[in-house]
């Protein structure tokens, strides 16, 4: 994952990727520096060469492509196909299955970044005060990270399991008896409870690296102004933390729109019936499973929009409230 | 075991290429754990057994994903020689015609004499075009039967049950007796598509889909279905059968555990089950209705068959016709028989197995067969519907909310038919 490499600090970064507002520093530095220029017209090309191909190769092209087959219904094999103009889009649209599972994804992906960001943030804010033995509490929390996505949904299908999961049967106890896999609501609890899990030490380790960089004197001197801690944390700490917010924020959304692909198909053993599934897992169940090009690429360009759209509403609306130091 | 899995691969490898004059051909399918390993043997034994052929068979992870990679080299003009298709995938590869080369045309074309005789006839129309021509060759094949846990007959007093009715009369009992009377872990194939063929009732216009994808119409809607389904939810809400989701082992592990009198498997389970099972065992044909006219006819095959990919040279073609007559003799049908618990497909194969009185030592091993053999009727060769996995997950829904109170069995099936209905409609527009 491309993402992962990013860093928290991220106003610096990203705004040099052109996101952001654009004017908020100018390095006092640029001026006096020499401009730096390539030789060779070619040569930046070249440097580009490399990053742009896989880009284009991996992204641009099958994106292409799938935009062009959601307008047939085709043979598998490539035999035939028939030009069916929107049908496809339209047929997904009106569909209420498709409904169903759009309302489920939309709540299952603000309910992971909203409990996974703010678990995370309580458990570094938590850390970050903890002197001795820190170093062994970050390990144990941030170690989960390294679980593979199929490997957690395997271990909340075993935790969750109907015949002898250790929390069905605790539940049991206070009268509750899940059936994770046949009563759709505790299929969603179970998929939401093991998808906020696996992702709450990626937060973690950001929210805390942030708490880190917060300067001591600002501390010191909000402590002089405010003996309220929680005060404290709500007007200065927090929106210092914003841009690593912001960014966990983006990197969650997609997380919880995409990355939890594995965790639900393990959970759901192949076998969706009725249980909750997202978006993209239908993508994969209507185009690897059943074989339907078309209908399933339509489905991918329906949400290469609703990412596209969602990403601009992020950097316009909520970007422009982060401030970058 | 993935590093078994990957010695053995490799042997299988490092056999084919030592032979070096031999033409290479691929096999491509979906099956792991034990069932791969027979896959390996298989081969090795094939490529043991004569030197012009070298034959590699290479896993693709699930049924679903061998279809899907296949379905991928092909567009690419990279397929194997030997794919494996399942059940609900059957319609998808042959209707796309090119794809394959029948099975029957590669054996008689390489100067064998193809015998459908020889195959047991619950297996023979199932993967074979409208006119009976073999388009697969079928290889792993099972049937929905009975597993019984004879305690719980015994401790209620009563007899195993052969019909539907005979289980409604016995079922208190073994409640009484503390038992769930019956689980079962497929419903789509034991009590819908194997629904029709055990009571032989039609499944869909144009001959069950086999004629023709044109305007092609499931017959879901049809009153006894209905009643079938409204029987199970009846049941399970009086406590004698219970349903735990579209999950095979999920309905099958309480039965494992001795806590349920009859589950509703398959006649592949048979092997795991050995090792799995808490308490002895037996098993017996699926339930019917006698009450329905004509019913008790025999069930269709499950499972996968083997596609001769098309475009590929004569000799490979050649190699593989060799393979498949390789896999139909009696000696190698026993041997995956006895190894996987999938039955044997032929006639032959079944007599030698029996001959060497394998059934009388295991005979829950017998029962797929036999009840593959029994008469069959109009309606329990198969069917061959498109986007059918689709269908199949519709199904699953709807099920899954019958049983949770979501909806009535009626308006499940009419939502199912419907649907389904839409998705032949749009299959049929991919051979357009």
């Amino acid at each position: 994952m491309a993402y992962t490499t990013l860093q928290p600090q991220a106003g610096g970064f990203l705004s040099r990727l052109g996101f952001g507002n654009k004017a908020r520093k100018k390095p006092a530095a640029a001026e006096e520096m020499k401009r730096v220029q390539f030789t060779s017209p070619v040569l930046p090309y070249l440097f580009l060469f490399p990053q742009l191909a896989v880009i284009i190769i991996f992204f641009y092209w099958p994106s292409v492509q799938a935009l062009s087959s959601s307008f047939y219904i085709e043979d598998p094999f490539g035999f035939g196909s028939t030009f069916v103009g929107l049908s496809n889009y339209t047929d997904v649209i009106f569909s209420s299955e498709y409904q169903s599972i759009a309302l489920f994804t939309a709540v299952f992906t603000l309910l992971v970044t909203f409990l996974s960001l703010s678990i995370g943030l309580l458990l570094a804010v938590k850390a970050d005060r903890i002197i001795r033995g820190a170093s062994t509490y970050k390990t144990l929390l941030i170690a989960i990270y390294a679980i593979a996505a199929p490997v957690s949904g395997l271990i909340g299908m075993m935790i969750f399991d109907q015949h002898v999961g250790p929390f069905v049967k605790m539940m049991s106890f206070f009268g509750w008896h899940m059936q994770v896999g046949l009563n759709y609501y505790d299929t969603a609890f179970a998929m939401t409870v093991v998808a906020v899990w696996k992702q709450i030490p990626y937060n973690f380790i950001f929210f805390l690296s942030g708490l880190q960089n917060v300067p001591v004197s600002v501390r010191e001197a909000a402590m002089i102004d405010c003996r309220s801690g929680l005060r404290r944390f709500w007007t200065v700490i927090l929106p210092l933390l914003a841009p690593t917010a912001f960014f966990l924020l983006t990197i969650n959304v997609t997380y919880a729109l995409f990355d939890t692909f594995g965790i639900i198909d393990v959970m759901v053993k192949d076998k969706p019936a009725n249980n909750p599934v997202t978006l993209v897992y239908k993508v994969y169940a209507d185009g690897f499973r059943g074989n339907d090009i078309g209908g399933s690429s339509a489905q991918s360009v329906i949400l290469m929009i609703v990412v596209f759209v969602l990403t601009i509403f992020q950097f316009r609306f909520i970007e422009r409230r982060v401030h970058y130091n | 075991m993935i590093k078994k899995l990957s010695m053995a691969a490799m042997a299988v490898a490092m056999s084919a290429t030592s032979s070096l004059a031999a033409t290479n051909i691929t096999w491509w399918h979906g099956m792991g754990g034990r069932n791969g390993e027979v896959i390996n043997e298989v081969s090795q034994k094939f490529n043991a057994s004569q030197t012009a052929c070298a034959l590699t068979p290479i896993s693709k992870g699930t049924y679903e994903e061998a279809l899907a990679t296949g379905i991928a080299a092909f567009r690419s003009g990279e397929q194997p020689n030997i794919l494996q298709v399942f059940d609900a995938g059957a319609a998808t590869i042959i209707n796309a015609k090119g794809a394959t080369v029948p099975a029957e045309d590669l054996i008689n074309n390489a100067g064998y004499k193809f015998d459908r005789e020889a195959f047991i006839e619950g297996v023979r129309y199932f993967y074979a075009d409208s006119k009976g021509k073999f388009i697969g060759m079928p290889f792993n094949s099972s049937a929905p039967i009975m597993y019984v846990n004879p305690q719980a007959f015994e401790k209620a007093g009563v007899a195993v049950p052969k019909t539907w009715e005979e289980f409604e009369a016995v079922a208190p009992k073994l409640k009484e007796a503390g038992y769930i009377a019956m689980t079962a872990s497929q419903l789509t194939w034991q009590f819908t598509e194997n629904f029709f063929s055990r009571q032989n009732i039609q499944f869909a216009t144009n001959n069950n889909g086999y004629d023709s994808v044109a305007d092609t119409k499931m017959n879901l809607t049809d009153k006894n279905l209905v009643m079938m389904f409204e029987k199970l939810k009846a049941w399970s809400d009086a406590g004698y059968y219970r349903f735990y989701g579209a999950s095979w082992n999920d309905n099958q592990k309480p039965f494992e555990e001795g806590k349920v009198a009859m589950w509703i498997g398959s006649s592949g389970s048979f092997g795991g089950l050995q090792k799995t099972a808490t308490m002895p065992f037996s098993a017996d044909f699926l339930p019917y209705w006698s009450s329905i006219k004509g019913a008790g006819t025999n069930t269709f095959i499950g499972g996968a068959a083997l596609f001769a990919m098309a475009g590929k040279p004569e000799a490979e073609n050649k190699c593989v016709a060799d393979f498949f007559q390789f896999l139909t003799s009696p000696e190698i049908q026993k041997f995956y028989h006895q190894a996987t618990g999938y039955v044997a497909i032929t006639k032959a194969a079944y007599e030698l197995a029996k001959k060497e009185g394998y059934y009388e030592k295991s005979p829950v091993a017998e029962v797929g067969i036999k009840q593959l053999m029994l008469p069959s009727g109009e309606w329990s060769k198969g069917y061959r519907l498109g986007f059918y996995p689709q269908i199949r997950s519709v199904m699953e829904r709807e099920y899954n909310k019958i049983f949770s109170g979501e909806t009535t069995v009626q308006k499940a099936f009419e939502t199912i038919e419907k649907e389904g209905n839409d998705l032949l409609a749009r299959f049929a527009k991919t051979a357009g």
